[in-house]
């Protein structure tokens, strides 16, 4: 079958089962625009105010559902606005495949109107990417990004297309959707990992989003359960275990609970678990779990030593590893160990309730309260997302979408868009303070466009917080550029989008208007008024340890 | 620091290249030399790299690159059991074409006169890395005008050999 690269483009996006894109139409993609049109019936578009904002939305709709996210820009500065979005879902491994437009190929090279070297670009924030220069080229390499994106370890891939090639025309032959190759190869010697934790008396598993990816946390489970393991996580693991659940000691790291933390520098054998020691967890990293012979189990080869240098080292997808270890490892008890454990437990940071202001920790669990444990919760990022991480109590990992390691503030609200057209059935509760909305509020008119029902809840301290925490720690409180004096009225500006805002001082307030937004099939902003003096905490400043916890 | 020796077999791609390259320098990892060439295999290129680090940066340069979608095969290699090799191209001046000591030291470390003028006299050395060090630590109180080295390229001894 004769075809232009656009509509082999659609066809492949197609055979891939993709029925869902977000993007944002220009000249170089206007080809692939009118292939999408023809095929309105089978794949939608959504169009965003921005290209960040559409690449952020293929981000929450690939976490939210664990499908490779597909984001469309041209040439020029659609392709560079994509940037940050890829960068965000690379550093949190998000499979996702950003197309964008160039300038047909006799006219590369030549700084032709909104052309840009964006291979280039993004070589290092991509998993792998493709510049197609012939319409022969173009099925198959969609085909190969697909199946990178979304093997071993995930992350996104760009394709850069040349407008001549979406309009070129070749033989187009239908192929079965590519399976992702899911690692089956396991390095290292599991039984010896087994019997290092069937010694040991004070283990303890610090475990990431490995897990989520792999889908292993029934493994997980079972391997803390039988082997009575307490286990710590990294905020991209939030949600695996339940709260509550026996033996999940829950966040740990800079702003992790202190007993996790205790409990990780005490333990004799520390399990990492699909997780890469960032600076965030392993705040010195030759200070950490100093005491432990340390595992380390990841699919990545590379993040083996990266960091922290492990005793032992497991390469492999982390499902197929745990199987293989429970085969090894025998019921436990440290009935000793968790004593210690539950002591620490006591000396945790509890904040102070109040019936009259609102504070951080009561909006979250408010929220979470009123929205529902299996509701879709998606943060930006500073404070508000620390507390978040810390008060949530959702019950399930694909249902806690945050930036954890590129830090991407704004990155909320395209990421709420796209989980809430992935799952059209669950509520989406976007938290975000006023410093991140403002960087993509404006995402509220995709939002009304295609009435897509987030709810946002604005942490308003009238401040940047987290900068303005740390400059009142670390820098005697010259509050340098972080007390903007904005004035915005964020109920005007959500009618003025088409949506809908309330403005909260009070508890009372705040439930009243949760309630009408529950209610509400449509955008809702909720302003909450809430203390700039409010901190994060408890918090462990960096390249310190547990030992330097900061508890007011 | 200790200088080690990398091979990287990468598909041959526009851009492969630019890919090692950005790794490196994202990362903060020297590169003290690079080839890319061809090998009898034309869908494969191999990149001879030199770097130096400790281990354990060697080891993280290592597994990064061989992450690569592009890389094929990457292996260290050590100079015990390989022949590792470099080009030198040197250019003395005219006073010194009929220097009996230059023509000594030439003649020890092998090397030859490749192109000789009224003005000057270039002569090649293609050795080990070491052994082209010591020839240009020799020849430093000559009057030379010009000089520039590849970079290595590097092959182990005996029937091994790395197919993909």
């Amino acid at each position: 079958m004769k075809l232009n690269g656009s509509e082999i483009l659609v066809k492949v996006l197609l055979e891939q089962g993709v029925d869902t894109v977000f993007g944002y139409p220009g000249g170089a993609v206007l080809n692939i625009y009118d292939a999408l049109y023809k095929h309105s019936d089978e794949i939608t578009h959504y169009m965003t105010a921005h290209e960040q904002g559409a690449a952020h939305a293929a981000d929450g709709y690939a976490r939210a559902t664990g499908k490779t996210g597909v984001v469309i820009a041209t040439s020029g500065p659609g392709a560079t606005n994509l940037v940050t979005g890829i960068a965000t879902a690379y550093m949190d491994s998000v499979p996702m495949v950003a197309i964008t437009g160039n300038v047909p190929n006799v006219l590369i090279g030549c700084d032709s109107f909104q052309e840009v070297y964006i291979a280039g670009i993004t070589m290092p924030i991509t998993k792998h990417n493709f510049v197609v220069r012939k319409v022969e080229e173009l099925a198959d390499t969609v085909r190969r990004a697909f199946e990178i994106a979304g093997s071993g370890r995930p992350g996104p891939v760009l394709i850069d297309i040349p407008k001549d090639v979406t309009a070129a025309v070749t033989d187009y032959e239908p192929k079965d959707a590519v399976v992702p190759t899911r690692t089956k190869e396991i390095k290292g010697d599991v039984k010896e990992i087994a019997e290092l934790i069937n010694r040991s008396e004070r283990p303890c598993i610090y475990f990431g989003g490995g897990v989520k990816l792999s889908g292993a946390a029934d493994e997980l489970r079972e391997l803390i359960e039988r082997a009575d393991i307490p286990a710590a996580h990294t905020i991209m693991a939030a949600g695996v275990l339940g709260y509550g659940e026996k033996n999940n000691l829950g966040m740990m790291g800079m702003h992790g609970y202190y007993s996790a933390n205790a409990a990780v520098s005490r333990a004799d054998v520390l399990i990492a678990i699909g997780t890469r020691f960032s600076d965030r967890v392993a705040l010195n990293p030759d200070k950490f779990a100093p005491n432990a012979s340390i595992v380390h189990i990841d699919i990545d080869p590379s993040e083996i030593g990266k960091n922290v240098t492990a005793d032992y080292s497991i390469v492999g997808d982390v499902k197929a590893v745990l199987t293989e270890m429970l085969q090894y490892v025998k019921p436990a008890k440290h009935e000793a160990w968790h004593e210690h454990i539950d002591h620490w437990k006591t000396e945790d940071y509890k904040p102070e309730d109040s019936d009259t202001v609102i504070k951080p920790h009561y909006l979250v669990e408010k929220a979470c309260e009123m929205a529902g444990e299996d509701a879709i919760y998606v943060t930006d990022v500073g404070q508000h997302q620390m507390w978040a991480a810390q008060y949530l109590h959702h019950t399930e990992s694909k249902n806690f979408l945050t930036s954890g390691g590129l830090g991407t503030m704004g990155y909320g609200y395209g990421a709420s868009i796209g989980a809430s057209i992935a799952r059209p059935g669950t509520r989406v509760v976007h938290f975000t303070g006023d410093g991140s909305f403002h960087m993509n509020m404006n995402e509220l008119c995709t939002a009304v466009s295609y009435n897509v029902p987030v709810i946002s809840i604005i942490f308003n301290n009238s401040v940047l917080g987290m900068v303005h925490q740390w400059q009142e720690v670390f820098y005697e409180g010259r509050f340098a550029s972080s007390e903007p004096e904005r004035v915005t009225n964020y109920k005007a500006v959500a009618e003025g989008f088409g949506g809908k805002g309330y403005h909260c001082e009070t508890p009372a307030e705040f439930e009243a208007a949760m309630a009408e937004a529950l209610k509400h099939d449509g955008p809702v902003w909720i302003e909450c008024v809430v203390d700039r003096k409010e901190k994060v905490l408890p918090m462990i400043p960096g390249g310190k340890t547990v030992n330097d916890t900061i508890f007011n | 620091m200790k200088k080690q020796c990398m091979v990287v077999l990468v598909e041959n791609n526009a851009g492969v290249l630019a890919r090692v390259a950005s790794l490196f320098v994202q990362r903060g990892f020297n590169i003290h030399s690079l080839t890319v060439s061809p090998t009898h295999d034309e869908r494969i290129s191999r990149i001879t790299i030199m770097t130096n680090g400790d281990e354990k940066t060697f080891t993280q340069i290592m597994r990064q690159t061989g992450k690569l979608v592009e890389t094929k095969l990457i292996f260290s290699v050590e100079p015990t059991f390989s022949l590792i090799h470099e080009i030198l191209l040197i250019k003395f001046a005219a006073e010194e074409r009929h220097n009996e000591k230059l023509k000594g030291l030439i003649s020890i470390y092998g090397a030859k006169v490749v192109d000789k003028t009224d003005r000057c006299m270039t002569v090649e050395l293609t050795d080990t890395p070491q052994r082209l060090d010591g020839f240009i630590e020799d020849t430093q109180k000559f009057h030379v005008i010009e000089m520039c080295r590849s970079g290595a390229i590097a092959m182990e001894r005996g029937d091994v050999t790395y197919d993909v």
